[in-house]
């Protein structure tokens, strides 16, 4: 989508982002000094990005194809701000590399991809975990979210480029929703189901830095490891 | 939940996708020819929503993979980098959960 976003929207979508990458930087560098052991699974949680955003998936529903995300579960684990750093360095690979994305359109994309849908994802995970909601159910929700606003918030930015000429912002937006969100659905379920399951493993192979993230609770990752036995 | 809950229940949301994307690819298939290609991307359907609006993109990418086969390399070195790096800690985890 090279410049396919007037320079005005591009520039303001650069000063939006910044601010969340920039403290996502600082708590990387702090994650790296103060906690080494977490970093495999930091690349874990990349690298899902990395697999889940180059697979161009057919989506059952609209009969046209469409990128997973893959951001819910760096976000769950790691939290947005990190997430919108990992989110711009997959987003770089795939504007310099494949022409996809596009430079110009960075800023706009490391907010939809890298900080709405991370923020979303986190917010609802967090409350999930608050009320005591079954931790897959709530992650399965949290993930599909994340791919699912990424794309709503990429068809506002269009719509608020582009607004329509009977029906304005609001009229656009849902012309690109369409396109986009309608497509992103069978999606966004694909990966929050999975993300769920690699959740499983995560909690079966490194239960003690979740519960030092907090991510979890040790009643909680006792209680899980039980049910599998 | 049992042991394999979550897998079976993995197994079952992806079995049931393929399932509804060859009922609607048969569909696809069977309608008139559109001359465009079915399962085309969402972003150059939205590319083209825009075009429609007589607005052109005023910057071209830096740097183009040159074809398709080009770009289909490109990602699926991006997904096969992806995949080492995750089964290379989970085996790591795994192998150290094994010994201790």
């Amino acid at each position: 989508m090279e410049g396919f976003l007037p320079p005005f929207w591009c520039v303001f979508w650069f000063v939006v982002s910044l601010p969340f990458v920039a403290y996502g930087i600082y708590r990387l560098d702090r994650l790296a000094r103060e906690e080494r052991d977490t970093l495999p699974l930091l690349a874990v949680a990349g690298a899902f990005v990395f697999v889940l955003s180059s697979l161009k998936l057919p989506s059952a529903v609209t009969g046209s194809s469409s990128h997973p995300t893959g951001t819910g579960l760096s976000a769950i684990l790691f939290g947005p701000f990190l997430t919108s750093v990992i989110g711009l360095i997959v987003l770089l690979f795939q504007a310099l590399l494949l022409a996809h994305g596009g430079l110009s359109t960075l800023g706009a994309n490391v907010f939809s991809m890298g900080v709405a849908g991370p923020f979303v994802a986190y917010g609802i995970y967090r409350c999930g975990k608050a009320v005591r909601l079954n931790t897959f159910v709530t992650i399965f929700i949290a993930a599909a979210m994340a791919d699912l606003v990424t794309y709503l918030v990429t068809s506002l930015q269009l719509a608020l480029a582009f607004p329509a000429q009977s029906g304005g912002i609001t009229g656009a937006f849902v012309g690109f929703a369409v396109i986009f969100a309608v497509t992103q659905v069978p999606l966004a379920i694909i990966e929050g189901v999975i993300i769920a399951l690699t959740f499983k493993y995560i909690i079966q192979s490194r239960p003690d830095i979740l519960v030092r993230l907090d991510v979890l609770s040790e009643e909680q990752v006792k209680k899980i490891s039980e049910t599998f036995e | 939940m049992k042991k394999y809950t979550l897998e079976i229940i993995t197994g079952i949301v992806i079995i049931f996708f393929i399932g509804v994307f060859f009922i609607q690819n048969a569909h696809l298939q069977a309608a008139a020819p559109t001359g465009e290609s079915p399962w085309g991307g969402a972003d150059d359907k939205a590319a083209q929503a825009i075009r429609a609006t007589g607005y052109e993109p005023w910057i071209r990418p830096l740097l183009e993979p040159p074809g398709g086969e080009m770009t289909t390399l490109f990602f699926s070195l991006q997904a096969a980098a992806g995949a080492l790096v995750i089964g290379y800690f989970f085996g790591y985890y795994r192998g150290r959960r094994q010994r201790d």
